[in-house]
């Protein structure tokens, strides 16, 4: 079973309700925490493993063989983000433009093109009893963050609880790290802020066609407007965190919640228990 | 003219009542708002919609039924994972034509993908240039750009003297087209170990790009064990610690009320606001 956690906005405590649920859920089964925010990965933070193995992603640019080239342009033409470039009897590069499709090397008629890898973020790994984290993080400097949270999704052991903690936002980064899950908890806070943000967030749920429910965080600041808005969608509001500067002083500290406050794991694991039975109803009405 | 961009790496650290902040502080502006795909600087500047645009970038691969003959080609050489059982998974495609280009049966054809909007709007502060990214789009990068040149050519036929400009979280993509040739980052973080780790790398990135920055804690009493440690960090660093803002719930309330903080309230953190566009625009005179 795989569950992402969302949300839109950032900082309404997506890595919080993740590392809460791997760390109520490992009593009970294997727990892998995939953590899918690779420009900034911070679950971790909250759950100090070791990290033992660490693997680089790469993405496959091309090399031009000057010697074979025959300055045809074919590869240039080919490329839809303009990362080659053909000046006179010149072919230029980019690499931080190329997606690593691979179709200059595949079309070039004289074979003058092979791939090499460019680094752009590492995968890394740490454990402890039933919790496996596996996290990427793009490289300083580096723009793409899909091909790195692509990467980290190959470590997924179906035969584990998989929770994936997923960047901010709403474009491509998000969908990558989303799409696959058999639920994804979106966590919003009761701002304007969060209701904007929360909105956009649905609207991708629904485009990759997943049960999905709420987790309200921050409860006691701003208004009604989220509520009303989950009420009106159709939308459960799964868990409620109160605004409690202790929670906030714990989470400084790089304390998770269930360590800091044990007397929320009985609300997470009732959380989890709503997120199954929603998945067995989705699963019979399909 | 001096642009200012506003950045976090984490998300929620306070960016948008910040910037909204300076709107109401700046004399001589236009305003811009780079998070694309979960905008919310609107959120707080009322902005009547002047001209909207549509976003056209990037393309997406379709496969004719008809003409296609199920070889499988393109199934095994999309590098994405988009094409099954020869039907092209929008949400995977990264428009690389790579499919198109190498199709026997000349069955699939690249469309335009319209991608989101861009809006110039007036607001009682002055222009507000801004976007909204489709949902799960890619090319925010690309919409990015767009937006900042929206503002640069308002900025340069006004006589502007500040482009300020809302970013987004992270260090990937968008937040890279957001920085590129700014006079300055205000980095905005948060006392917390996530909040640092996060400052840490994005400072990173403006260094990669060569911009100056300027750190600045938000709720810096949450825990001030922590904001010492960032400003020792900082100072390690060589970086300048503009400001500390306070911890106050009039930030939150300003925003239930659609408002700059700076306007709704005049406490301390207004205050520490205006200190701190005060230290912003005298080194920018320099």
């Amino acid at each position: 079973m795989i569950i992402s956690v969302a949300s839109g906005k950032g900082g309404t405590g997506k890595t919080l309700v993740a590392t809460s649920l791997a760390l109520s859920l490992i009593d009970n089964c294997k727990v892998q925490l995939l953590d899918c925010d690779v420009e900034e990965p911070n679950a971790n933070i909250l759950l100090h493993l070791a990290m033992k193995q660490s693997q680089p992603v790469y993405i496959s640019i091309p090399r031009i063989d000057e010697t074979k080239c025959t300055y045809c342009g074919k590869c240039a033409e080919a490329c839809a983000y303009n990362a080659i470039a053909m000046i006179k009897e010149k072919v230029l590069v980019f690499p931080e433009l190329c997606h690593g499709c691979g179709a200059c090397s595949y079309l070039c008629p004289e074979s003058a093109i092979t791939e090499e890898g460019r680094e752009v973020g590492m995968v890394e790994m740490g454990n402890s009893g039933n919790l496996k984290l596996i996290q990427g993080k793009l490289n300083v400097g580096e723009a793409m963050a899909p091909p790195v949270i692509r990467e980290v999704k190959k470590y997924i052991d179906p035969a584990s609880l998989v929770i994936i903690d997923v960047p901010p936002g709403a474009s491509c980064p998000v969908v990558e790290a989303v799409k696959g899950s058999d639920f994804c908890l979106l966590v919003t806070e009761p701002t304007p802020f969060g209701l904007n943000d929360l909105s956009l967030a649905v609207e991708v749920v629904r485009k990759l066609g997943m049960p999905y429910g709420v987790v309200m965080n921050r409860v006691g600041i701003g208004g009604e407007e989220v509520e009303k808005y989950c009420h009106r969608e159709g939308i459960p509001i799964l868990l409620r965190i109160p605004l409690d500067r202790n929670i906030g002083m714990l989470y400084s500290q790089g304390i998770s919640l269930i360590e800091g406050m044990p007397q929320w794991r009985e609300g997470v694991l009732r959380l989890f228990q709503d997120i199954k039975d929603m998945i067995a109803a989705s699963r019979v009405a399909k | 003219m001096k642009e200012i961009v506003v950045l976090s790496g984490k998300g929620g650290t306070g960016k948008t009542s910040i910037v909204a902040s300076f709107a109401a502080l700046a004399q001589s502006k236009v305003l811009v708002d780079c998070d694309v795909d979960a905008a919310d600087l609107h959120l707080l500047l009322n902005p009547k919609v002047k001209e909207e645009k549509e976003f056209w970038s990037g393309q997406i691969a379709f496969i004719d039924e008809e003409k296609c003959t199920e070889c499988g080609l393109c199934q095994e050489l999309c590098r994405f994972g988009a094409i099954k059982d020869f039907e092209v998974d929008p949400l995977s495609c990264e428009g690389c034509g790579f499919c198109y280009q190498v199709c026997p049966a000349d069955a699939i054809t690249m469309k335009d993908s319209m991608s989101g909007h861009s809006f110039i709007s007036e607001t009682k502060y002055g222009y507000l240039c801004h976007a909204r990214l489709g949902i799960a789009q890619e090319n925010s990068g690309k919409l990015v750009a767009l937006v900042r040149q929206n503002a640069k050519l308002i900025a340069e036929r006004e006589n502007l003297d500040y482009i300020i400009t809302d970013g987004p979280p992270g260090i990937g993509c968008p937040v890279i087209s957001s920085l590129s040739g700014a006079s300055l980052a205000l980095l905005v973080t948060e006392p917390t170990l996530s909040g640092i780790h996060d400052l840490e790398r994005v400072i990173g990135v403006c260094r990669h790009f060569g911009i100056p920055v300027l750190v600045c804690v938000n709720k810096y009493d949450l825990n001030e064990e922590n904001t010492y440690r960032i400003e020792s960090y900082c100072t390690n660093e060589g970086i300048e610690v503009a400001a500390r803002i306070s911890f106050d719930n009039a930030i939150t309330e300003a925003i239930v009320q659609g408002l700059p903080v700076v306007e709704y309230s005049n406490n301390k953190v207004t205050q520490q606001i205006k200190e701190l566009w005060q230290i912003i625009s005298t080194k920018l005179e320099k």
